[in-house]
């Protein structure tokens, strides 16, 4: 094997499992620092930077963060790093002096962004200081996108996207509201240097089989009731409700429905359990309010009586081989079975639609009928209009919005200003002692044996009589403080150094989970057998010294490391050292 | 020295032993000697032996007189008994207790200074009385805990931090104990676990007095240029005369090696020693060939290490006194008190 090349930031970004997972790179565990420390106003900060919504994602994030985090595999749980987010948003206190002011002059440029969610938001964040003009428009009476419409205030208050939302808008960016953008053709007609499309995928899936359309009074779809709840259209539903679906908008919808008068309310899946799409934690929570789901069901059609609907007939499916060989669901052959109900809410999908572009204007659609966007760039194949979000790869969640926004951001400065889009900026890579003393560190480096915390909630009886009333509440100081210190402090990176190694095995003795090993080189599939715990999670890289006096390489596996920083105690030469990685991705207008 | 504890977290695919513990478990509490120091490479070594004999930790006892190296049963096997005796006085002491109570193994940790300097004549006499025990020098030729004074092991000519050179002749531990009669004795270095690790778990299988010589570097006063008891010094110098590959119990062996490269050593518990010559010639089981080839290689100048002789069919004190098969503190007091008419007996046959 090589030497690991510590030279790019590469190898230890990867060590930072939860930076790494996130799609905008926040840096974790320096803003959970920042949190045992109390210093919630900067951890908040370092939070906006990377994610701009720190307070909305703390409640709503998908959490790719989370299954990536380290103590999940020294442990069995990973640090609640959601809910310290949400903690740090919930006690930042005033902001006032650390917000950037808007430009004071500007740049003459123009740039408009169709739709006001997450990705244009973030948008108009990155280039507003900048000196950018920049005009977002959407068909709702306020700015927030999905965030504001999909949501249900249980779950997101309405206080809160207000707040973050203003923090965008006190930038200086225009917002012209209830205003649907019906063509991209006219747009670019319009004096605009460039355009950003951040219109999301609006359109929720219907489902289309017998009595759809007799019993349509009660059959809703899933999206657009979620978003007439939330804007007070609807303020009511039948007793007995069926969700049919399987993702995080049916849990939104069963949960919503169960406030609303929904006394008898279930989920329907097509699916079996494991494989729904809603995250873990929604499912539990749906099934903690009382809602059954039942699974391997296929609705086959709407029952209805003088045009109401009375209930669903659904087919029963198993993961079954078919004549190819290929495991799919498929019907067992049991009799179908019946569901009562007085509605149905369908939320079995989203898709993208973009009837209001023109397909003359030079902007490529692939063959599913989405735009052609670059990967990195998210500029569209006219080289004006660019894509982010969930208008440009289809449907995901709020962070990948905040991340295409800040990439599309830097696209858009760059083009501009006359340059290569193409030509990423590099991210910003410190890599610094914590070595205070002989064995003092400038971080905590005892290991917390503790057992995540649960959050607290809102009692059943009382979430359920609101629609509005949030169900978690919160860490408070103790909880947050004891979840903190759980954090491993992965961006701590063990920092070794060969010429200064005098192979004396104090860090081999020493190291708690077996994590280091000197040995003859080889072939990586082979050297990982031999290591002193074999190196079996090939999702987590080697690090391999260059070559030691006696020949051998120290090799490193940092799956299961927990950074306690015992190797470079125990090191008498300091060829191991705990230094401080942090990366900090390049927005608009960095690297210049 | 470190003041955090070591994390309690292991590494998911530690595997524990027959007994259910894992290698975790047969550590001690965290050391507080020099970071580097090689007696740490030693601790962790018994406790991999211990591990892998699924040694039940209390049926073994721990002792150690003073200094550096006596401190370290403090830093392995947590859950076996330890005993810290003044300066010197471990031998006598280890062989107390196992006169009293044969069943335990019985491991003594002690140093340079500890053995021979002021220990000399206690490390003598229990090791020619044959006291059942693995004995484990630390061999840093060097008075750490007093800032870096020569030893009594220090080789003459070698010289100190300070420059300082020594002019005394050194006592070779191996040496001596071969001549008292050990019927084990090997050297090793704190820097070659996978060496070290066999002969320790194979010491501590042999029935009779176990001596291990180890050459373990103190980072802080004598890993110089000029010292020869450094990493450097030791694994230019280092001649290893045969390699303990497996340790086997009353399994039959098979053979992976070629005739003649291959030494098996049958002991009186039915383990098999399976030494891997690396010495042409070398006959680990002829002590007064031994005690030349040693004397030989050390006059050229080199580090002789491995298993340098072993006794297959030694006894131990307690043959040669025949005390009963049960040990004495477990003895009631019928059998510690038979009575006048048993002590009539006894005096009748004297008279």
């Amino acid at each position: 094997m090589e030497p690991t090349n510590t030279e790019s930031p590469e190898h230890f970004h990867k060590v930072v499992d939860c930076q790494w997972a996130c799609p905008a790179h926040t840096p974790v565990p320096e803003y959970i620092r920042m949190i045992a420390q109390g210093r919630y106003a900067d951890a908040y900060m370092v939070n906006w930077r990377s994610n701009v919504f720190p307070g909305i994602l703390g409640r709503t994030c998908d959490r790719p963060c989370e299954p990536a985090c380290r103590r999940d595999r020294v442990e069995d749980q990973p640090v609640a790093i959601c809910r310290l987010k949400r903690f740090a948003a919930d006690n930042k206190g005033d902001l006032s002096d650390r917000m950037p002011a808007p430009a004071a002059n500007w740049n003459g440029k123009t740039v408009a962004c169709v739709g006001a969610g997450p990705a244009s938001l973030t948008v108009a964040r990155d280039l507003a200081p900048l000196g950018y003009r920049v005009v977002l428009f959407d068909r709702d009476a306020k700015g927030g996108g999905m965030i504001r419409s999909q949501i249900p205030r249980f779950r997101l208050p309405e206080e809160v996207i207000d707040e973050e939302v203003g923090f965008v808008t006190a930038l200086g960016p225009e917002l012209v509201l209830n205003k649907e953008v019906n063509s991209l053709k006219a747009l670019l007609a319009e004096p605009y240097d460039a355009i950003f499309v951040g219109t999301g995928a609006p359109r929720g899936r219907d489902l289309d089989v017998p009595g759809r359309a007799e019993a349509a009074a009660n059959i809703h779809i899933g999206i657009d009731w979620l978003s007439s709840v939330s804007f007070g259209h609807i303020e009511k539903i039948g007793r007995r409700v069926i969700v049919l679906g399987g993702g995080n908008t049916a849990m939104d919808c069963c949960r919503t429905s169960r406030r609303l008068g929904g006394e008898d309310v279930k989920v329907i899946v097509r699916s079996g359990f494991e494989e729904m799409k809603a995250s873990p934690w929604e499912k539990e929570d749906a099934m903690h309010e009382g809602i059954p789901i039942h699974n391997f069901l296929v609705p086959k059609s709407f029952t209805h009586e003088d045009g109401k609907l009375t209930g669903v007939w659904f087919e029963k499916v198993a993961w079954q081989a078919g004549l190819d060989g290929r495991k799919a669901l498929r019907p067992t052959g049991e009799p179908d079975q019946h569901f009562e109900c007085d509605d149905v809410l369908v939320a079995i999908g989203q898709e993208n639609s973009f009837p209001w572009i023109e397909r003359d204007i030079g902007l490529e659609f692939n063959k599913w009928d989405m735009p052609v966007v670059g990967e990195t760039t998210f500029q569209s194949t006219n080289p004006k209009v660019f894509f982010g979000g969930d208008s440009a790869f289809g449907p995901k969640n709020i962070i990948w919005a905040v991340a295409h926004g800040h990439e599309a951001a830097v696209s858009i400065d760059l083009y501009c200003r006359g340059q290569d889009t193409a030509l990423r900026p590099p991210p910003g890579v410190t890599l610094a002692s914590q070595k205070m003393g002989i064995h003092e560190w400038s971080y905590d480096n005892d290991v917390s044996l503790d057992e995540r915390r649960k959050v607290p909630l809102l009692e059943t009886s009382l979430a359920l009589a609101s629609v509005k009333a949030e169900v978690e509440l919160g860490f408070d100081r103790e909880l947050a403080y004891a979840e903190t210190q759980r954090c491993l402090n992965c961006d701590v990176q063990t920092v070794f150094s060969a010429p200064a190694c005098i192979e004396c095995d104090a860090c081999v003795d020493i190291c708690p989970t077996d994590c280091i090993t000197f040995t003859a080189n080889g072939d990586e599939a082979e050297v990982r057998t031999r290591l002193k715990a074999p190196a079996l999670n090939l999702t987590q890289d080697l690090y391999v010294s260059g070559s030691l006096p006696t020949g051998r390489v120290m090799v490193k596996d940092e799956d299961v490391c927990l950074h306690c920083g015992l190797c470079a105690e125990r090191c008498p030469t300091g060829a191991w050292d705990m230094q401080k990685f942090l990366l900090t991705t390049t927005q608009a207008g960095g690297c210049r | 020295m470190t003041y955090i504890a070591k994390p309690k977290f292991a590494h998911p695919s530690l595997q524990p032993n027959k007994l259910g513990f894992t290698r975790r478990d047969y550590e001690g509490r965290v050391s507080t000697l020099c970071a580097g120091c090689g007696h740490d490479s030693i601790s962790a070594a018994i406790i991999q032996a211990a591990f892998e004999l699924d040694i039940e930790p209390h049926r073994l006892a721990k002792l150690s007189g003073i200094g550096c190296s006596s401190k370290t049963p403090d830093y392995f096997l947590g859950a076996s008994h330890g005993f810290n005796t003044v300066h010197g006085r471990m031998p006598s002491v280890l062989t107390g207790a196992n006169l009293a109570n044969r069943d335990l193994v019985y491991l003594g940790v002690s140093g340079d200074g500890d053995s021979a300097s002021i220990g000399l004549g206690q490390f003598a006499h229990s090791i020619r009385r044959g006291v059942n025990m693995t004995y484990i020098v630390e061999n840093n030729g060097v008075y750490g805990l007093t800032k870096g004074q020569f030893s009594a092991t220090s080789d003459r000519g070698s010289k100190s931090k300070k420059g300082v050179v020594n002019h005394d002749s050194a006592i070779d531990m191996v040496s001596l104990a071969l001549q008292l009669g050990a019927t084990f004795v090997a050297r090793s270095f704190s820097g070659d676990k996978e060496q070290l690790v066999p002969l320790i778990k194979a010491a501590l299988r042999h029935k009779g007095a176990a001596f291990i010589d180890t050459i373990s570097p103190c980072i802080a006063f004598n890993n110089h240029a000029g010292s020869t008891k450094s990493f450097d010094w030791v694994r230019e110098h280092n001649e290893a005369v045969n390699r303990l590959d497996m340790m086997v119990g009353r399994a039959p062996i098979t053979a992976q090696y070629a005739p003649g490269e291959m030494v098996q050593v049958h002991q009186h518990d039915g383990t098999v020693l399976n030494l891997r010559k690396l010495a042409a010639n070398y006959d680990p089981t002829d002590r007064v060939k031994a005690m030349h080839f040693l004397q030989e290689r050390q006059a050229a100048g080199e580090v002789v290490t491995g298993l340098l002789y072993v006794d297959p069919q030694a006894e131990d004190l307690h043959d040669s006194l025949g005390t009963v098969a049960t040990p004495l503190n477990a003895l009631g007091t019928a059998e510690l008190t038979p009575g006048a008419a048993a002590l009539d007996k006894i005096n009748a046959s004297l008279r």
